[in-house]
């Protein structure tokens, strides 16, 4: 019944470094840390050359040196010197930024109400909120389109948004946080005289910060890294996300792979230093949201 | 009157639940519901977005079935899952079992691993890209070629192609699924092992007999969510084949590029929208399958 109290605990369990290892001083120890941290390094060497090769020159960038013998900040002052790439940036940041805050908003408004309120219908409309996790987007872009040209959002900022508003994931995810939090504290809320929606801005979601960061931390970057539905719904250069944009940039740069490098570099800079800022917490975030089913 | 004039505490708190579930509802219903209903009927339908829409019943589907290119994309999604699942499975579980037994370093090396799940996949697909080409400009060949080997056409070969374009996906979705198999792994009680342990049982037949079959629910869960994945490939396909996008020949084209060229290249809406619905019907046959294997724990 609580499922809050549980996931943390699962999701603590996997932050903390394991007990005492039972064999100390084992040689097959030494050999397998070895392997995990070479297997680690391979893992992030394309982004260490994807860096690397961002701050050559061309003539250097085909040598397999991993730092340039002559560093340049020229790839990134010609690449954020485009007037379009801070623009793709922009957008990128505003949308997922709004469909955050809009998922926040919603996504724990209604898994609240599922939650805790009791009412003919409810059953109905979880499972019917639910079902839609079963339908892939890639089917519903050609309706989002047509309804796009229908009413005009095409090639516009709501356009790109409308479809993220509110998430099924991030209901359910919320419902089910919800139901950690003691329903005492909202009938003390009650007797204070607060209305239900007091009680669940100011009681309720203080109450569930985390499953709220995690949720952030998803829509954001599902946003910041969406490719299909920006890339048909935009057609003007100055409405492209930062995929959309990078996408066309690297084309136009066609064999100028020191510039491909430092425009996919920007794209993915934002993402990885809000890791290594949140690593404990973005880790947790995926342990709750990959444990809630 | 009494109903109006002085609610109960339940009435009163059943209008405040439809009150904050009003705007929702009318999302689900135009942005999920109704579009779901107007992807069948549109396969149903020929329609190029000029003139009007026109009923032609199962023509579409008829189409689809005798049309080599859309059998040629099929085997294409299924070869993404049955190569992408299976290695990125056996390789994030191989990881995690090692990585919960090491102290030294732990959150670091834990760090590398997941790194890349925050990338974008744009991004990522154009560095692979750029490692693929051939001698001198890419990174793999330029090794293989300083280690006296012959170079390897990555992209540019029908056969290689496919691989080729799946790495960075499965590449990008490890540290994801590490990290679940961690939580999974952690959740085993460890007097489950303590037991083994004292009855001299050893770590092979541990693995066999305790951890992976209490395993189950999170093998199914990273089997399932990496199946989806892989059936709706399209940004690392997409963005590594510009030139000829889904080629050579077809050779890497995913349901999900064909969706897309079919709806907004060719502007061939009804045919798009049965596309789209045969990619429903394998995805529901996915999720439905789960439901099945995990049917006597519910």
């Amino acid at each position: 019944m609580t499922a809050g109290p549980v996931l943390k605990g699962a999701a603590d369990r996997v932050l903390a470094a394991p007990a005492a290892p039972r064999r100390k001083g084992h040689p097959g120890a030494y050999l397998r840390w070895l392997l995990l941290f070479a297997g680690g390094l391979i893992m992030v060497a394309p982004l260490v050359w994807m860096l690397s090769a961002s701050f050559k020159f061309s003539y250097e960038l085909y040598d397999l040196n991993l730092i340039p013998v002559e560093p340049t900040l020229r790839n990134y002052e010609k690449v954020l010197g485009d007037p379009r790439f801070l623009r793709w940036f922009g957008n990128s940041f505003l949308i997922a930024t709004i469909v955050t805050m809009s998922n926040l908003f919603f996504d724990s408004l209604v898994g609240y109400t599922l939650c805790k309120f009791r009412f003919p219908g409810r059953t109905l409309i979880f499972i019917a909120i639910l079902s839609t996790l079963m339908i892939p987007t890639e089917m519903l872009v050609i309706p989002w389109y047509v309804m796009s040209q229908k009413f005009g959002w095409l090639d516009s900022y709501w356009g790109i948004m409308f479809p993220g508003m509110m998430t099924a994931f991030g209901t359910f995810l919320m419902k089910q946080f919800f139901e950690s939090v003691p329903d005492d504290f909202l009938e003390a809320a009650r007797i204070d005289g607060l209305n239900e929606f007091q009680i669940w801005w100011s009681v309720a979601m203080p109450l569930v910060r985390p499953a709220l960061a995690a949720l952030a931390i998803f829509v954001f970057l599902g946003n910041w890294t969406a490719f299909l539905w920006p890339l048909i719904v935009t057609n003007s250069v100055e409405m492209y996300t930062i995929p959309v944009g990078l996408k066309t940039f690297a084309v136009e740069q066609n064999v100028d792979w020191e510039m491909v490098m430092t425009g996919a570099a920007i794209a993915t800079l934002p993402t990885l230093v809000i890791f290594l800022i949140f690593q404990r917490f973005i880790i947790r975030g995926v342990v709750m949201a990959g444990l809630k089913g | 009157m009494g109903l109006f004039h002085n609610p109960t505490v339940e009435q009163r708190r059943t209008r405040w639940a439809w009150t904050f579930l009003a705007l929702p509802i009318v999302f689900y219903v135009v942005v999920r519901f109704w579009p779901t209903a107007d992807a069948f009927v549109l396969s149903f339908e020929k329609w190029n977005l000029l003139k009007p829409r026109e009923f032609v019943g199962w023509k579409n589907y008829v189409e689809l079935w005798n049309d080599p290119v859309f059998w040629k994309v099929f085997r294409n999604t299924f070869a993404y899952l049955l190569i992408g699942t299976p290695i990125s499975l056996v390789l994030s579980f191989f990881v995690a079992w090692h990585l919960d037994k090491v102290r030294f370093m732990h959150g670091t090396i834990r760090a590398l691993y997941f790194l890349p799940f925050m990338t974008s996949a744009v991004a990522m697909a154009w560095v692979w890209r750029w490692f693929y080409q051939p001698v001198p400009i890419g990174l793999f060949n330029n090794l293989l070629s300083s280690f006296g080997f012959s170079q390897i056409k990555f992209l540019a070969s029908t056969t290689n192609a496919l691989p080729s374009v799946l790495a960075p996906a499965i590449w990008a979705g490890l540290g994801f699924q590490i990290i679940i198999f961690m939580a999974g792994l952690r959740a085993i009680p460890g007097s489950y092992y303590e037991a083994a342990r004292i009855d001299g049982v050893s770590g092979l037949t541990v693995l066999w007999e305790i951890t992976l079959p209490l395993l189950k629910p999170t093998i199914v869960f990273i089997v399932v969510f990496s199946s989806i994945g892989f059936l709706r490939i399209f940004d690392q396909v997409f963005n590594m084949t510009t030139n000829d996008p889904g080629g050579p020949l077809n050779a890497t084209k995913p349901l999900v590029l064909l969706i897309y060229q079919t709806a907004f290249a060719s502007y061939d809406m009804g045919y798009a929208a049965a596309q789209t619905v045969v990619l429903f019907l394998i995805l529901l046959a996915v999720s439905l399958l789960q439901l099945y294997i995990m049917r006597d724990r519910v």
